[in-house]
């Protein structure tokens, strides 16, 4: 008697036996983007907000600012950041939490939570964490009902391929976990109607760094 | 694997009845429709995308146990637990073994057409574990003792209304809204206080990375995400052909699913994960690698290429013959032209004769499969196939079934339709240079001009639906 992973191996075998190579896989596809750097941050810009994400442009210098004041427009308290959150971004006006080690239920009595990312698609809108220092664990960006993300214009890429060629490394030798991010979380199950909002966070909030004044 | 209890033409007559489903299917089908155009023609390389997409599934199968083995060495080495499964029993006895193990009654579950497949809900609760669908139109499918009658959609056949009844009777007596927003806040609540408790989470993928032992999941709404990080453990179920063999590879893929799927340039969630991480994420995870019939169709050489398939649904959407029938009179988990397919291959093709008939053989499949499958290609030979096996009177019944949802002038121009299929290996240039034994005979000594290329479009028409 054989084990199903034997027989399995070699029901493949027996199908797939003698038959032809197939063809080389061709790979024509656009692999570097050929906008300029404005035009990449101007159509990321765009494209998240397709998403109905709320998306900012801000200049490096106001971006304490920024988080306070898109926090408080969505009257967020209590937030949560990854454990190593750079200090110079947090106001000494909210109440800010480090995650060490939060459980998901502390977690679902925060407001909002504000990480980082390590990677941005412009031509998707597409923003990808890694469970790098400043974006923190998987549930952090999952379980409170805001999500503000901090992007740096240097982050953004033009196409998926160029995203993906920066992230292999984390994958293979490290094994990170990564989530791709485009808009907040959405159903179209009623009739179609999109609705913004089931189990991930309801709003996303998108600050773009740069270094000039936008 | 069910199969169709009914033959296709019996179960579509009785679906045809259902003015809601009509409409609902009708407006869904053109609206995805038009948003996957849209967003496809954005891409000045879709048609790059496409053949890579389609070369590396290839691949894929050419070398399916190579891809497997690296999978299964590259999985373990990252802290997972690898099975293999032969068929959905066994499949399904793996996840029962680890709810068990974990003293749970209860596993959260994101929408994954494999566990359909396999009916691991029912297989669970007959050993007293509640598998909790968590995708909002799953959640009311089940709620409701329902069942899917489209791939990305399934609920479709649902109005708001009625899904307001629904949890007015089961998770949120105080509902009055039946606006979409209060439906599916609702869901939130309830699902919320079950994802925080949850011991065992368990998922489909939509990709399995061979080199780096990395699974995908690609998903809207969130509960995706919370099923693959909130549990401690985690059981993932992945089809032995969903594998590809690189991570680089998914550079391909997910921008061919999200465009093809539900027509936007990116899905809101993908999930990545490379076996067990510390500190973040379920610290015990089970891999189970399904054959349950795949092998069977790996056999055929022609049929092979249904194993390319990435769910996107968009052959659905373009179906004459879904967007009137919906995907109950298919009679199968797999709906629209690859359930054609792809059920007749995996269960037997004389346990669902008529599937390969529910065609019109527009075409109109093959031109928006981000994989290249030949949906029409392979619907003529499994005809044969199943001609063959249960003898001809298939042919005349299914005919008459899906004559009966486009009527008479359809009929007249099947012929020229399969002409057109069976040319098309054979065309080069616009122009036939050889056609097999015995047509050989007559290109042989001539080139022939092929006929031309149908408009997906005249079947949508309606000039002979009546
Ligand atoms: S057969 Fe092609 S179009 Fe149809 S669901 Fe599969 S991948 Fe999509």
């Amino acid at each position: 008697m054989s084990d199903a992973r034997s027989q399995i191996l070699d029901r493949i075998r027996t199908a797939t036996g003698g038959a032809a190579a197939p063809p080389e896989s061709r790979r024509e596809y656009r692999h570097h983007d050929e906008r300029s750097h404005a035009e990449r941050v101007e159509l990321f810009c765009e494209r998240v907000g397709d998403y109905q994400a709320e998306v900012k442009r801000v200049h490096r210098d106001q971006l304490r600012a920024a988080i306070r004041n898109a926090l408080k427009r969505h009257q967020a308290k209590r937030v949560a950041i990854p454990a190593s959150f750079p200090q110079a971004w947090l106001s000494p006006s909210v109440e800010f939490i480090h995650d060490q080690g939060l459980t998901a239920r502390e977690l679902d009595g925060f407001d909002a939570v504000v990480t980082g990312c390590s990677v941005a698609i412009a031509e998707t809108g597409t923003i990808v964490t890694t469970g790098g220092q400043y974006e923190g664990r998987r549930l952090l960006s999952l379980v409170p009902d805001l999500h503000i993300c901090i992007v740096s214009e240097s982050q953004i890429v033009g196409l998926v391929p160029e995203a993906l060629a920066q992230v292999q490394l984390l994958v293979s030798r490290q094994r990170r976990p990564l989530t791709f991010i485009s808009g907040p979380s959405a159903t179209s199950d009623i009739e179609l109607e999109r609705v913004e909002g089931v189990h991930g966070p309801r709003k996303l909030v998108v600050l773009v760094v740069g270094e000039e004044n936008p | 694997m069910k199969g169709p209890t009914e033959s296709f033409p019996v179960a579509a007559n009785r679906e045809l009845g259902n003015a809601q489903l009509r409409s609902n299917l009708g407006n869904a089908t053109s609206t995805i429709r038009a948003k996957r155009a849209r967003v496809v023609e954005e891409l000045p390389d879709w048609e790059a995308l496409r053949d890579a997409g389609s070369a590396i599934k290839a691949d894929v199968l050419a070398n399916l146990d190579t891809y497997l083995l690296q999978f299964e060495q590259a999985l373990t080495a990252a802290g997972a637990t690898v099975h293999w499964a032969r068929d959905g029993a066994e499949a399904c006895a793996v996840v029962a073994e680890v709810a068990r193990a974990h003293g749970a009654d209860e596993v959260v579950k994101v929408k994954s057409l494999t566990t359909d497949e396999i009916e691991l809900n029912a297989t669970l609760a007959a050993q007293g574990i509640h598998a909790l669908e968590t995708d909002f139109a799953e959640l009311i499918l089940q709620l409701d003792g329902d069942w899917s009658s489209h791939i990305l959609v399934p609920a479709i056949h649902r109005n708001r209304t009625e899904i307001r009844d629904l949890f007015q009777r089961t998770i949120a007596p105080d509902i009055t809204s039946d606006e979409p927003g209060v439906l599916a806040e609702a869901a939130r609540v309830y699902l919320r206080e079950r994802f925080l408790n949850a011991k065992v989470g368990v998922s489909g993928a939509n990709f399995g990375v061979a080199e780096t032992g990395t699974l995908c999941v690609v998903e809207s709404e969130g509960n995706g995400r919370m099923c693959t990080t909130l549990p401690p453990v985690l059981v993932s179920i992945i089809g032995i052909e969903k594998l590809v063999p690189s991570f680089a590879d998914l550079e391909v893929f997910l921008q061919l699913l999200p465009r093809s799927s539900t027509g936007e340039r990116m899905n809101p969630y993908t999930s990545l994960w490379t076996g067990v991480t510390e500190g973040d994420g379920p610290q015990e995870l089970h891999v189970v690698l399904l054959d349950n019939g795949r092998t069977r169709v790996l056999e055929d050489e022609v049929g092979r290429q249904a194993l390319h398939c990435i769910r996107c649904s968009a052959c659905l959407n373009v179906c004459p013959v879904y967007s009137r029938t919906g995907g109950h009179a298919y009679g199968s988990v797999y709906p629209g032209p690859i359930g054609a397919i792809l059920t007749p291959q995996l269960i037997g093709i004389e346990n669902a004769p008529s599937l390969p008939f529910a065609s019109s053989l527009c075409g109109a499949c093959y031109e928006v499969c981000p994989v290249k499958i030949d949906i029409p290609r392979v619907l003529l030979h499994l005809r044969e196939k199943s001609v063959d096996a249960v003898g001809g009177r298939t042919e005349r019944a299914a005919m008459s079934g899906v004559g009966w949802v486009f009527g008479r002038a359809w009929r007249l121009r099947l012929a020229q339709r399969i002409g057109r299929v069976l040319q098309r290996p054979f065309v080069r240039d616009g122009v036939i240079r050889r056609l097999p034994p015995p047509l050989s005979a007559w290109t042989d000594s001539r080139d022939l001009r092929p006929i031309a290329p149908a408009h997906p479009s005249d079947e949508n028409s309606g000039n002979d639906d009546e």
